[in-house]
């Protein structure tokens, strides 16, 4: 047991008692905090105070006992522990620690355990105690935890001892064999009990397929019967899970439009507009293609510069993220990592992004069961993020935090991570990869356990009252950094063919990808190292356990490749190899447990059949007054959550890890003004750099999902090129979290939600052709609902649009605060009546109809425009419009430079009579603020001539920010202190 | 004879492509040696002058920063010989030889004594860098000012400094006011938060990110061959790692971070080669 000394401030137990007095209003007078170590081993006393007195404690401010309590001078004291078979990092680190002391491993099944003794002093009573340990000290999915009163504590013997080692039981392994010759409710009853989450129609084509006497004589050849077993059944519906599937993008769609009467057919949206825009941009490019690996891989390659590739993708990790933020996210981080590290032959990581859809921290309302309160959401996902990001050396570059009430019914948590690759690795492209027969399966990393169990099939689902617990997580940054640091090794001496992450469906899933190369694997489930003993054949198959690759290693370099992997402590175990057999073949202890035909694997999933009928919804456009009072308008807007600093989440996250990140989050005079976008440069020997940024308007969904998609698109590019990216130079990545959209007693209006998937993707299309922009990667999380009891909450359709590209010369880059005082600002873009679905409007209640249309054509113009007036270093300062419009956009301008600016609304160009508070608030797309040195007016303005292109003031020396209305009167004047300060206000302290 | 430096990776440093770079941009030969490589004993200590311990998080900081990497290097044996890693490095230090670790490297130091090593002690430790005061992870660049007198060789020069911290356990603590009496009459608090405006140290946060007693950022050992730093160097070695490269056009091309480490890589040519 380790406490801090009398005297020292513990900011840990601190920060629990503030975080207790914001989320519960329990105001303590102290709260402390004491770790202890359980250690299950064969140790001497000896053995055991070196390693207390040693690795486990700090001797300057920390006090050390073994067998004997520390806590003293307390009220109650709740300690809290994991549950068995929770990952404790903690304790693997102790048990390492131990080993290198007494230079003798662990036997097996001997473990250290940690937990956590919470002192908590002050007026508070068992059942206080209880809602701070349930409500914010601990999860209960993945945790436990003790109260005692200091009244009933044991002050000589302390707690009682608690192992949470994982009891394996009586019950025997044994592979089930599930008689599928049944009535129909009997199967849906499988598919439900067994968490299959296969439908009605898929389990009667397992039915047919068991039933077929073919198959059932090829069995027997292989020690089967004609019933299914355990392991196939779960493999069957791993592999045709929505979440690895993507059945809802494959379905066959029939689309009505009641406005323009159109009636159509789509086969595929994935294959109708995704990929059709890639594949129609990459004939149009010819030789300047930038693609080099699209959708195939488990992120998208393009090319960067002569010797290196970039690799970008984002997933999304909502529903584990909804049971436990912390749990969810961390392992939602460095579960992206492996993606885009186990890309082509494998690609080191460069930078991650993270973007959130919350709903509002200070939510007040009551919660329907199940839900975790927004406040815990945000703190536990930021809290994991930090942990995953930070300790993988992952700068994080990019991001942002959208707030909707809805987002209470499931949090979107997207993860993305950029990596850079050689072009050539050995002689053969970096981006490609082949597993080839005869190569053995190669599992390395962490080791399987029930962690994680059914995450592919329980994504796949609504947030349900029996959503399974072993869905959750615990991520371990450094077990995969081990892996990581010896894999790139291993990719540099040759030493495997592909590689490939375990995410949902772990080996099923990698396995039986890799093994679509060769067409066929045999695999011995019973060789895999597991974490305790007692797993059940199918539950190695499918477990998502993290921390884990699989790797085609040709069998000349499996020793070599073996040898290296024990040097730097990274496990690696032959599982079997690949074959041509066909067949999708485990065996356990010898035994064959699945005999599935490739084919039927792959290919036997019945499309899904889905109708969509678009009826626009019953919106209009509010009468509105004009405000009284801009100032506080504007500090209200300021003020709002969408538009306000994110520093207190920034800081958390280190975003300059590596030394490449030349345009960081936070920029401006006091480093505190927010970036458009992100510019890493990732080789010390080269100026080339990466632009990253995003765009994400769900609020735009209320009107039309087209034109949120449109928007989301221009947002992405338009922060791209403010600070320098080449528009010519560019990929997107569309990630989609949706409400189910798919018809049901459940989802009566599926209809509609469907329909509003098809015109985002129409919108996809058009606007990634218009602005020439290829997808590489991409994915989609569709069943984002919470459904128990009449309480239905569905997420507004949500298109996160990602942009990776390149900057010819990062000391062209280019940042949002207003330089120097002289300088002229120019607003370029039209703006129009569009407040539909506005940050102004929503502060006020309304949705409005007019949503911002994007003009590709002019857009794309005037940001090569932009692109040639950073290259000739005309360009000051750059911020895109976007939530809050001109009036925001200004106001962060100013502030972030400590500079005043002074703007005259009659310059501004805009269409039609529009009203001051309009010009100052619509959100009209594709417009740049810019400011230009006076000295470079002329050239600036020739370089747009014939397009929109306004000055509407200049910067000056006092630091407030000065309005004149289209009438000619000054229209408000306000302090930059004042504007930064409501800006800054509503997040500083979370 | 060129200078010869290595940083020591893996178990979870972060920043050793970085500190490599900066090594060879001040004029070092620098490799990169995974820790595994010296417990094979296929690297040795013996044949480098200049030792980095970059900054991350070994094993995860799971035992409180940097214990657990202190921990191995302490008792893990290299292949092939008696010797662990940590006899190697009192062997680099007896002959004279530069050690700088920054930020988790700066812990691992403190944590096996190698810092402040007061009385030329490098086993003992007696100061710690603990949690920050406002309890997690920040990543914020702040002013520091060097103590001329100090015998630190990476900062001969030196007299403002402006770098990023990036940790959650930066917080210097002193063992006992006897310590941090020595530590400063010694001039070993080479480096400290300053107010931007002053140059005079600092409590006061954000200047003062951690709440680090007496505003101490680094150290040294009385040597001065010995150092150590919570901010980090090697993240400025040119203009556009400065947060406000953008509009401050006066910025020279080199970031103020490599001088430490030409001054290493000079000190080692004039009394090493």
């Amino acid at each position: 047991m380790a406490g801090l000394k009398d005297g020292v401030r513990d900011a840990r137990g601190e920060r629990v008692r503030r975080e207790i007095r914001e989320h519960l209003g329990i105001d303590l007078a102290s709260v402390r905090t004491v770790d202890v170590y359980t250690v299950d081993a064969q140790l001497s006393e000896a053995e055991v105070r070196a390693a207390a007195l040693g690795p486990f404690c700090d001797p300057v401010v920390q006090d050390v006992s073994v067998d004997r309590p520390l806590p003293r001078d307390f009220d109650i004291l709740v300690e809290v522990g994991y549950r068995p078979g929770v990952t404790d990092n903690v304790g693997r680190t102790a048990k390492e620690a131990i080993q290198y002391l007494t230079g003798r491993p662990f036997a097996a099944g001997e473990a250290v355990y940690t937990s956590v003794q919470y002192l908590l002093k002050g007026r508070i009573d068992v059942a206080a105690a209880e809602r701070i340990a349930a409500g914010f000290l601990a999860n209960g999915l993945i945790q436990r935890w003790t109260i005692v009163p200091s009244g009933e504590y044991d002050a000589e013997r302390g707690l009682p001892v608690f192992v949470p080692k994982v009891d394996v039981g009586a019950h025997a392994i044994a592979v089930q064999e599930i008689d599928l010759d049944v009535s129909d409710d009997e199967l849906m009853q499988i598919s439900k009990a067994g968490m299959l989450a296969l439908t009605l129609e898929e389990m009667k084509i397992i039915q047919a397929h068991a039933a077929d006497p073919a198959v059932q004589a090829e069995r027997r050849k292989m020690g089967l019967g004609a019933r299914l077993t355990d392991c196939e059944l779960e493999a069957l519906a791993q592999t045709w899970s929505e979440h690895c599937k993507h059945k809802i993008f494959a379905a066959h769609i029939a689309y009505e439009d009641t406005t323009t009467g159109e009636k159509s057919e789509i086969n595929s949206l994935f294959k109708s507009y995704i990929v059709r825009a890639t594949r129609e941009l990459r004939e149009r490019a010819g030789e300047n293609d930038i693609c080099l690996s699209v959708f195939k891989d488990n992120a998208g390659v393009i090319r960067f510069t002569d010797d290196w590739s970039l690799v970008f993708k984002v997933e999304t990790h909502n529903s584990p993220s909804a049971l436990d933020p912390y749990g969810g996210a961390l392992t939602g981080i460095v579960g992206v990592n492996r993606d885009s590290f186990g890309t082509g032959k494998g690609a080191r990581l460069l930078f991650n992004t993270d973007i959130f859809c919350f709903a509002s921290p200070f939510y007040e309302k009551p919660l329907p069961p199940r839900l975790l309160h927004p406040r815990r959401i945000f703190e536990g996902v930021v809290e994991g993020v930090e942990h995953g990001g930070n300790k993988s050396g992952i700068p994080t570059v990019n991001g942002s935090i959208v707030f909707d009430e809805r987002f209470a019914g499931k949090p979107l948590v997207y993860c993305g991570t950029g990596a850079i690759m050689p072009t050539v690795v050995n002689g053969q492209p970096g981006h490609e990869k082949q597993a080839n027969v005869g190569d053995r399966i190669v599992m390395v990393g962490g080791r399987i356990g029930k962690d994680g169990i059914h995450g592919a099939t329980f994504s796949s689902e609504e947030l349900h009252e029996g959503s399974p617990v072993t869905a959750v997580q615990i991520g371990d940054p450094i077990t995969q950094k081990r892996m990581f640091d010896f894999l790139i090794i291993a990719r540099d001496r040759g030493l495997y063919s592909s590689i490939t992450d375990n995410g949902a469906g772990g080996l099923s899933s990698s396995v039986g990808e890799m093994s679509q190369d060769t067409g066929g694997f045999e695999m011995h489930l019973d060789r895999a190292p597991l974490k305790y003993p007692g797993l059940q054949p199918w539950e190695i198959l499918i477990s998502e356990a993290q921390e884990r690759m699989t790797v085609a290693v040709p069998p000349q370099h499996l020793e070599a490749f073996l040898k290296l992997a024990g040097e730097m402590d990274v496990e690696a175990t032959d599982l079997g190899c690949f074959t041509a057999s066909g067949y999708y073949h485990c065996l356990y202890q010898g035994k064959t447990v699945t005999w599935l035909p490739m084919d039927f694997l792959h290919d036997g999933v019945p499309q899904l059949r889905i109708p969509a009928r678009w009826t626009p919804p019953a919106v209009a456009e509010p009468q509105l007054p004009e405000p009284q009072d801009y100032v506080a308008e504007l500090k209200g807007l300021l003020g709002s959550l969408n538009v306000c600093s994110k520093e207190s989440v920034v800081r958390r996250y280190d975003h300059e890890v590596q030394a490449g990140t030349v345009v960081k989050p936070l920029t401006g005079v006091v480093n505190d003004g927010p970036s458009d976008a992100a510019v890493v440069r990732p080789l010390p020997d080269s100026f080339a750099g990466v632009a990253v940024a995003h765009g994400i308007c769900p609020r735009y969904s209320d009107i039309d999902t087209y034109h949120m998609t449109a928007n989301a698109i221009d947002e992405a590019l338009r922060n791209y090129v403010a600070v320098g990216g080449d528009i010519d130079h560019v990929a997107g990545l569309d990630n989609f979290c949706w409400c189910d959209p798919v018809k049901s007693d459940k989802t009566p209006d599926g209809e509609y939600k469907a329909a509003q998937l098809v015109r985002s993707n129409r919108a996809l299309y058009d606007y990634c052709l218009a602005f020439g922009v290829p997808l590489i990667s991409g994915k989609d999380s569709m069943k984002n609902d919470y459904q128990i009891g009449d309480t239905k909450i569905s997420i507004p359709p949500t298109l996160l649009f990602s942009v990776i590209g390149k900057v010819e010369d990062v000391r062209r880059a280019v940042t949002m605060d207003a330089k120097t005082p002289g300088d002229l600002v120019y607003l370029l873009g039209t703006t129009r009546d569009e407040l539909g679905g506005s940050e102004y409007y929503a502060r006020l209640g309304h949705t409005g109809r007019n949503v911002p249309q994007v003009d590709a054509s002019s857009a794309l113009r005037r940001y090569r425009t932009v692109n040639a007036a950073q290259a000739r270093g005309l360009i000051a300062s750059c911020h895109d419009l976007s939530d809050g419009g001109l009036a925001v956009a200004l106001a962060e301008t100013a502030f972030a430079g400590d500079r005043g600016l002074d703007i005259d609304l009659r310059r501004v160009d805009a269409e039609g009579d529009l009203a001051d508070w309009q010009l100052l608030f619509s959100e009209s797309a594709s417009r740049l603020l810019v400011t230009v040195r006076n000295g470079d007016r002329a050239a600036f303005e020739e370089l747009f001539a014939g397009q929109s292109c306004a000055c509407i003031g200049r910067v000056t020396a006092v630091p407030e920010l000065r309005i004149v209305s289209r009438a000619g009167d000054m229209l408000m004047v306000a302090a930059n202190d004042e504007l930064k300060a409501a800006w800054q206000a509503p997040l500083k302290e979370l | 004879m060129n200078v010869k430096a290595l940083v020591i990776a893996g178990n979870g440093t972060n920043c050793e492509r970085e500190v490599s770079e900066a090594c060879r941009l001040a004029g070092a030969e620098c490799d990169i040696v995974h820790v595994a490589e010296l417990l094979a004993g296929r690297a040795r200590l013996d044949d480098y002058h200049f030792l980095n311990l970059a900054g991350g998080f070994l094993d995860g900081d799971d035992l409180g920063s940097a214990k657990a990497g202190a921990n191995r290097l302490r008792h893990a044996r290299v292949a092939g010989s008696d010797e662990t890693v940590a006899d190697q490095l009192q062997r680099f230090i007896a002959a004279g030889k530069l050690v700088m670790g920054v930020c988790n490297g700066f812990q691992l130091m403190v944590k096996m004594g190698l810092l402040p090593a007061l009385g030329g002690d490098h086993l003992t430790q007696s100061a710690t860098l603990t949690f920050n005061d406002g309890g997690h992870f920040e990543d914020r660049w702040c002013e520091l000012s060097v103590d001329p007198d100090s015998p630190c060789v990476f900062t001969r020069g030196l007299d403002r400094l402006y770098f990023p911290v990036r940790h959650g356990e930066g917080k210097f603590v002193p063992a006992s006011s006897e310590v941090l009496a020595a530590i400063e009459a010694r001039h070993l608090a080479v480096l400290r938060y300053c107010d931007p405006a002053t140059g005079a140290p600092t409590m006061e946060y954000p200047f003062n990110p951690n709440g680090s007693v007496a505003a101490i950022a680094g150290i040294c050992d009385e040597t001065g061959r010995l150092f150590g730093l919570m901010p980090h160097p090697e993240a400025y070695v040119h203009r556009t790692h400065h947060p406000r490269w953008t509009r401050q056009p006066e910025l020279p091309e080199e970031g103020m971070g490599l001088q430490l480490y030409r001054n290493a890589v000079e000190f080692i040519r004039n009394n090493l080669l």
